[in-house]
């Protein structure tokens, strides 16, 4: 059985060992620079939003990218489709380095990797006509499909889901489930290889999400488009990807396939986010409780070693002067990588916990006197 | 009292009765377009202590229900029918001052937002100090001792200095334990929480519920907590309502909702969200289309034209007349009870997985 494991790994996409990646990201790093004195402006600091983060993105995979607001998981997903300037590190695409390309270099790039924004409502533009909104990357690309632009429009309306008939509405005459299937017909037009998605159904109703989600996974599946899936639910990212990279305050703290990041994470952190995730099935088997203290530090100052050790309940002298690296530490499948100097037990289940992790401190006041009444 | 006569269906509520009543609550907007039906012949109850649970997508008229509650909408375009009773208090006759004199102190209110909820002009301590100086008449002093128990009771670290500072000072979670320590200030009978997670992270968002439980069983305040998370209301609630297109389609505790859910919306809310568990390479099962505008409401049952069940019913029964949401458990749906039963356990059971 293992042995079969291993001769078709290449068609099993959890655990991608052999290949060239399409996207390889090393040591990514943004600092956006705060300014600051009078009369002359310099630099007093930085908000380190992605400081190292170290990535690859295999052909046809989908990679989920999941943290809590401000740990870097959207800048991240701006500089892979170099709408912003990466500070350090480098970003390879099919083996050019694009780090640092230029307008005209990337030029030819820009047309494979395309992105999904979160809001719907924010990112087309209510001036133009949904043909002028869809047409508009192939206009600029220089791009003549067969058939004429407009026909090639019409039919990226019908395969989103929406009636070709539309091309000539705006997008307020559109709902917000509407608007996502433009905005992902848009990033369709000029059939990428890989599309950068941040958030791209958070800002919709539960029943509109999923039928974005099944869209988006039968893009994927159909046209072997590798995304990067950009969210903090940890639901719907299970659901769409087949590697998950969890970041904290700028760094990946712990990546895996689905399976093993779901049923057995290592770092504390993903510990904490799973168990926080409010789930519907009632009786399901009782997942531990941690509850952890205080909000994400901020990025300005982020505290030194690792960067989790403010919130850990396991956190040591170590953790506070040795920052732990990347790496697959043991007892860990190959792919699963963990950031930690004292890492978990691969187990969610709350039987396999002693007692429960409560850091909170009000909890813990309230809850102590609850157990004496 | 006993000379007191009501039109038969609303009798007065004794003392025996649940402490919040709302009975058939219509809610309108004048709006340009038309008339906003955004509240129809709600009906719901809510002992002490009691958490319920109200679920829907925006526009379901779950957040207009609980501002009429407390008397916060628009009185120019807005009419609110229906009798609203808070502790054998209709408080849909009040005046304004006596409105004045409920908020805050036995109902009080946490928002979605904090930031927004929040002045940024006073400090926090001042905020949170002020319901209780009302309400209570006492001094600045205390108000502002009681100020910083409180902060210290929601779990703000070193409550004595961050009681001067102002909300932009605080971090998202502090934000919204800040409010939850105003709104807890006067001991309020009922604690009405709209959405009080959304904005947050998800580790915060555990903290922050486990905190309102935890408070609820310290101060005995009934809660409603409005949201359209069914897995936020799933650990928090004892009873849930799910609401659509502004009527309540299902009713029940919420062990029966979520494990033996009725109405085909819930079942809809719940196949549609994918879990931490099941099985991944199972497609989604959306809802079709969209939530109906509620200027224009669909005839019959609202629910009608994105269900997939219209067929089972017949006839035009679902397009034509609307199923009345019956008292106690139960859901607005002309299938049969037995129907009901059927299709959920063959068709819908197996797509929870």
């Amino acid at each position: 059985m293992s042995e079969n494991k291993t001769t078709t790994a290449v068609t099993d996409k959890a655990a991608p060992a052999e290949g060239r990646p399409l996207l390889e990201v090393k040591g990514l790093t943004k600092h956006f620079p705060i300014y600051g004195g009078f009369p002359f402006k310099r630099q007093v600091g930085a908000v380190q939003a992605v400081d190292g983060v170290t990535l690859d993105v295999f052909p046809g995979e989908s990679l989920g990218l999941v943290g809590e607001s401000g740990c870097g998981k959207s800048t991240t997903g701006r500089m892979l489709t170099r709408l912003l300037e990466p500070t350090g590190g480098t970003i390879t695409y099919d083996g050019r380095d694009i780090t640092h390309a230029g307008r005209k270099e990337l030029a030819p790039i820009r047309s494979e990797i395309q992105m999904i924004f979160q809001d719907p409502y924010a990112s087309l533009n209510p001036r133009q006509t949904v043909g002028k909104i869809i047409s508009g990357p192939m206009e600029i690309n220089g791009i003549n499909p067969p058939g004429g632009r407009e026909a090639r429009v019409r039919e990226l309306l019908e395969t989103v889901g929406l009636n070709p008939e539309h091309y000539n509405r705006f997008p307020h005459e559109f709902s917000g489930g509407q608007r996502q299937r433009i905005g992902v017909a848009r990033a369709l037009a000029l059939e990428p290889k890989l599309i950068i998605a941040d958030e791209p159904v958070s800002a919709l109703d539960v029943s509109i999400q999923a039928q974005v989600v099944n869209l988006l996974q039968e893009l994927q599946r159909e046209r072997g488009i590798a995304f990067v899936f950009i969210a903090h639910d940890l639901s719907i990212v299970r659901h769409f990807s087949q590697r998950v990279a969890v970041m904290y305050l700028g760094k990946v703290v712990e990546i895996a396939d689905r399976d093993t990041l779901y049923e057995g994470p290592r770092h504390p952190y993903t510990h904490a986010l799973l168990s926080a995730v409010p789930e519907t099935d009632i009786d399901a088997q009782k997942r531990e409780r941690i509850r952890l203290v205080g909000d994400v530090p901020s990025p300005i100052m982020p505290p030194s070693g690792c960067r989790f050790r403010t919130r850990c309940w396991k956190a040591q002298d170590k953790c506070a002067t040795e920052e732990p690296p990347l790496v697959q530490i043991s007892g860990n499948k190959p792919g699963h990588l963990t950031a930690c100097h004292f890492p978990e037990d691969p187990t969610t289940a709350a039987a396999d916990r002693k007692e429960d992790v409560v850091m909170d401190p009000a909890l813990q006041a309230l809850e102590k006197d609850v157990k004496h009444a | 009292m006993t000379t007191l006569t009501k039109p038969e269906g609303a009798p007065v509520p004794t003392s025996s009765d649940p402490f919040l009543s709302v009975r058939d609550l219509n809610v309108r907007f004048s709006t340009e377009g038309g008339i906003v039906k955004a509240v129809n012949g709600l009906s719901f109850e809510l002992e002490r202590g009691k958490t319920l649970g109200i679920v829907g997508e925006s526009g379901s008229g779950k957040s207009v229900t609980n501002l009429s509650i407390l008397g916060l909408h628009a009185p120019e375009t807005t009419t609110v029918e229906g009798e609203i009773w808070v502790d054998g208090q209709d408080v849909t006759d009040l005046s304004r001052k006596e409105l004045e004199g409920l908020r805050g102190n036995k109902i009080a209110m946490i928002f979605q937002d904090a930031l927004t909820a929040l002045s940024p002009y006073y400090t926090v301590g001042r905020q949170i100090a002020e319901p209780y100086r009302k309400h209570t008449g006492a001094s600045k002093s205390e108000a502002r001792a009681r100020a910083i128990e409180m902060l210290g009771k929601v779990g703000i670290p070193d409550p004595k200095n961050r009681v001067d500072d102002y909300p932009h000072q605080f971090s998202g979670g502090m934000r919204q334990r800040a409010m939850i320590a105003m709104s807890l200030v006067c001991n309020p009978s009922l604690l009405i929480a709209d959405e009080p997670t959304t904005a947050l992270d998800v580790t915060v968002q555990a903290q922050i519920l486990d905190l309102l439980k935890d408070l609820q069983q310290e101060f005995g305040s009934a809660i409603i907590l409005i949201t359209h998370d069914l897995g936020v209301v799933a650990n928090t609630a004892d009873d849930i309502l799910v609401m659509y297109a502004g009527r309540a389609v299902e009713r029940g505790t919420t062990r029966e909702v979520l494990k033996s859910p009725q109405h085909p919306y819930t079942w809809g809310l719940l196949s549609s969200m994918p879990g931490l568990t099941g099985d991944v390479d199972e497609p989604l099962r959306p809802i079709p289309g969209s939530p109906p505008s509620l200027l224009n409401p669909p005839s019959g049952c609202p629910f009608h034209p994105r269900c997939e069940f219209v067929d089972l019913v017949g006839g035009d029964r679902c397009s034509g007349e609307r199923p009345a949401l019956p008292a106690g458990r139960g859901s607005a749906c002309h299938l049969t009870a037995e129907q009901k039963r059927q299709v959920f356990i063959e068709k819908i059971q197996p797509r929870l997985g």
